[in-house]
């Protein structure tokens, strides 16, 4: 019964629940529910992407927020120039992510431990400071973009609702996608080199391979993430990439809890949600937040999955 | 670009190349013999600064100010250690990645709720004020000389008391091999604890030394403990050495950059591009460093190996 | 007989200090060729240097008359050269099962499949159970392998690597940490595989290298001192020297 609970029963209840605020949204006239889920659904995308490399694989990258800024870049600049057909944008920005993800990958993942978070940390800065030259598209403060996303004439963007959808969908077919990925021999391989790598080796498998891949699969997704981020915000800004988001999307993965991929979501929405409530309270809610991320740490290290899991034996 | 220009920005190169290693030298040590990720050593650096501020506000004396901060500074460096990092040094990097994230987070703010949000600063000892001919053409801040000394005066404390003392001789062996030292009998909690203030004060000291002439304002700390990260990852991880060598030629390599690439890439692109460009490749040459060291040494240039 | 493994002239030093010196051995298919010597003679380090987790300084390994000294481990893996640790490496968050089946999958090729659950794989899993019953332990298939005990561990460490399908093993210490009883099994079990892989065995346990040793060779301070049948090792003066003092005396 536990075990259901835990594998099963949550990522069911969070998605139909997900798929419900809509619903609440419209029948309590709450426009910002919407809004505000939307945002979280997008930053739950890039932080479901990190769980993939860093649960699953124990890649601690320091830099992936580099793919939120590249993605939304993508829809940025390509609308800066006049085109907004969705079906140009959301590819470049996933092709982009590709490219960066497969360079920067092969070059780090030469490296193992303190080494590969600096070294990812450092990508992610010069992707951040390429964006600050950018001087045509804004530079340091960032470019606004005037509409979103086109598709095929539709709304399918524009409109709030059907954005979120959208959104949801995505995240659902990527939290599938994921989940089914890890659960196969490749999944198996990611999972293995995590708890001993000197075995795959003895058996046979160069884990370096694998590990690039499962990196340049989760940079897409996150490249995907930063190109509706653009869309949801309509500005692209430099600020997506800082180490800071990075650091926020540890955070999130690790409040969810790791591994589990479902977590990363959980603990983006609560990673959001406590944020709101706290700078409701505060202006200076990062004087709770921070001493509270040091407790979960010491205290509390499964995240909110491992507290039920805890709950439930 | 002129002689006078090369000549001061080689000596502004030193001084950030100085600043760097006061700050990487704590930050190597910590991470060589406790093998603990410090990401809250740049808020250190900060505070420094500011509680020089509050102590100048006190007693109108820079030097007070510095006693002061220097004191406040290591009692603070030392009350994080016993509350939270020394629960931390079994757990992996990422453990440690995320709480001193976390104490980031609530220094950065803690600061602008105690003193605000806007730049502070901290006005020149009158013993250094002034500047110093140097040569024709070329005058450079008293000041700015005094940091660069006083760095290279700390180097040299650090290098006597790492190969000559004893608890130098300890320290080096916890970087190599802790379990052993703790199995010698050596109180190793104690030595942990020593070196983790001592780290503390080096940064607290760049934080005053560097008020008068940045603005002290939240967040100060943030980009220097990048660049500080890639000092000791350049210099290899636990080699005070190493760091030294590492934050001098960073100091230089970012500063005489920065001035420098605008000007070679205007021989190379049209100006409004070469405005982008420039820049942009000054920004990322230490990082481009740093991959490139990584590549040939990947455990940087005196790496110290631990058994 | 040709040797399915050769070793020519193999060195290691770290430093000043030289850990093998001129290591020379073969194994012959049928056989257990077992390494012993006291403590710190490098028995680890020419492990590694065999199965290609460390880079010799000079001197060769041939594996089925091929030089493979220049080759990395998960390729020397793949030819069939298969290997046991002395500190257990076994995946402890899988279950017994999924560690063999793993080394079944390995062993099937490149493991770029995404989309069928592994877990579910018949193919794999037949293969994996068949390498438990091989060392006794298919009842613990669907156990945590960090729950199971330090002597099934041990075996486990077997099972694996026999997933491999090796055509020659490296055991680095199988019997270390294990009881009279895990030992006893252990030996039962790797008796029983000699006949279908030949070995390397380095082990202190004597008991156990008697038992099973078709040659011994000796090593000491990085060399081989002495190199023969179990009787002649036995008699031999320069190898009781050498152990004097230990508990594991000739």
């Amino acid at each position: 019964m536990t075990r259901l609970l835990n594998n099963k029963a949550i990522p069911v209840i969070l998605f139909l629940a997900l798929a419900l605020v809509p619903l609440y949204s419209s029948v309590f006239d709450d426009r910002f529910v919407l809004l505000f889920a939307t945002r979280i659904l997008i930053l739950a995308l890039a932080a479901l992407s990190l769980d993939f490399i860093l649960g699953l694989g124990a890649m601690v990258s320091f830099g992936h927020a580099a793919y939120l800024g590249l993605g939304a870049y993508a829809v940025g600049i390509l609308a800066a120039h006049d085109i907004w057909d969705a079906w140009i944008s959301f590819p470049v920005a996933i092709l982009v992510s590709a490219i960066f993800a497969a360079i920067t990958g092969a070059i780090s993942l030469k490296t193992r431990g303190v080494y590969f978070i600096m070294i990812t940390l450092a990508f992610g800065q010069m992707a951040y400071y390429t964006a600050t030259s950018l001087s045509a598209y804004g530079g340091d403060d960032g470019l606004t973009m005037w509409g979103r996303s086109e598709f095929f004439g539709t709304d399918l963007f524009a409109n709030d609702t059907s954005f979120y959808l959208l959104v949801l969908a995505i995240l659902l077919g990527a939290y599938a996608l994921l989940k089914r990925i890890a659960a196969s021999r490749f999944g198996r391989v990611l999972k293995g080199a995590r708890q001993n790598e000197a075995r795959l080796h003895a058996l046979g498998i160069d884990p370096f391979g694998y590990r690039l891949a499962a990196f340049v699969i989760a940079g897409v997704l996150a490249g995907i993430a930063g190109a509706l981020m653009a869309n949801q915000t309509e500005f692209v800004s430099p600020a997506y990439m800082s180490w800071h988001r990075s650091g926020e999307l540890i955070v999130m993965v690790v409040l969810g809890g790791l591994g589990y991929l479902h977590g990363a979501i959980l603990g983006a929405i609560a990673y959001l949600m406590l944020e709101e409530v706290l700078s409701g309270y505060t202006q200076h809610w990062r004087l709770i937040f921070g001493p509270l991320l040091i407790l979960v740490v010491l205290y509390a290290r499964g995240g909110i999955l491992g507290l039920i899991k805890g709950r439930a034996k | 670009m002129s002689a006078t220009l090369l000549a001061v920005q080689t000596l502004n190169g030193l001084q950030l190349g100085v600043l760097l290693f006061l700050i990487a030298a704590g930050l190597t040590l910590v991470f060589g013999v406790m093998d603990f990720i410090n990401l809250a050593h740049g808020v250190q650096y900060m505070l420094g600064a500011y509680l020089a501020v509050a102590g100048y506000q006190l007693t109108g004396s820079f030097w007070l100010a510095l006693l002061f901060a220097l004191i406040v500074s290591l009692l603070a460096g030392l009350a994080l250690e016993f509350l939270i990092f020394r629960h931390l040094y079994d757990r992996d990097h990422l453990d440690q990645v995320l709480a001193t994230f976390g104490v980031i987070i609530f220094l950065n703010e803690a600061v602008k709720v105690i003193w605000g949000a806007a730049p502070l600063s901290l006005p020149i000892p009158a013993a250094f004020d002034g500047s110093f001919q140097l040569m024709d053409n070329l005058r450079y801040p008293i000041y700015r000389i005094a940091l660069i000394g006083s760095g290279l005066g700390v180097a040299l404390l650090l290098y006597v008391l790492v190969t000559r003392t004893r608890i130098g001789m300890l320290v080096r062996a916890g970087a190599t091999n802790p379990d052993m030292v703790a199995a010698l009998g050596v109180n190793i909690r104690r030595l942990f604890m020593i070196v983790f203030g001592f780290g503390t004060m080096l940064a607290g000291f760049a934080g005053i030394m560097a008020a008068p002439i940045l603005s002290v304002e939240p967040g100060m700390g943030d980009n220097l403990l990048i660049l500080a990260f890639v000092v000791i990852v350049i210099g290899g991880i636990g080699s005070i050495r190493g760091a030294f060598i590492a934050a001098l030629i960073i100091g230089l390599v970012d500063t005489l950059g920065r001035s420098m690439t605008t000007d070679i890439a205007r021989l190379l692109l049209p100006p409004a591009a070469a405005n982008d460009v420039g820049p942009a490749i000054a920004s990322m040459l230490i990082y481009i460093l740093m991959a490139a060291v990584l590549f040939f040494r990947p455990s940087g240039l005196f790496p110290v190996t631990r058994s | 007989m040709a040797p399915v493994l050769e070793l020519k002239n193999l060195n290691k030093a770290y430093g000043a200090l030289q850990v093998t010196k001129n290591v020379s051995l073969t194994v012959v298919p049928g056989e257990i060729h077992a390494v012993i010597g006291p403590n710190g003679a490098g028995k680890t380090t020419l492990i590694g240097q065999i199965s290609g987790a460390l880079a010799s300084d000079n001197g060769d390994v041939y594996f089925e008359g091929d030089n493979v000294t220049g080759l990395p481990v998960a390729k020397r893996a793949l030819r069939g050269l298969g290997r046991s640790f002395q500190i257990t490496s076994i995946l402890p968050e899988f279950s017994a099962l999924e560690n063999v089946a793993l080394g079944v999958q390995a062993k099937a090729g490149h493991s770029f499949r995404f989309f069928k659950a592994a877990a579910k794989e018949q193919s794999l899993n037949e293969a994996a159970l068949r390498h438990l019953a091989t060392v006794g332990l298919e009842q613990r298939a669907n156990v945590r392998a960090g729950d199971l005990s330090h002597g099934e561990k041990r075996v486990l460490e077997i099972a694996i690597a026999l997933a491999g399908e090796p055509k020659v093993l490296l055991l680095d210490e199988p019997m270390a940490g294990a009881g009279p009883e895990e030992s006893a099994r252990l030996v039962e079990v790797l008796g029983q595989l000699k006949t279908t892989i030949p070995m390397l065995l380095v082990e202190h346990d004597m008991d156990a290298v008697f038992q099973l040793a078709d040659r011994i060779s000796v090593l000491v301070y990085g060399e081989i001192i002495a190199s023969g049948t179990v009787d002649d090792i036995r008699g031999n003066p320069a190898v009781k020297e050498a152990y004097l003092g230990t508990e594991d005396g000739v």
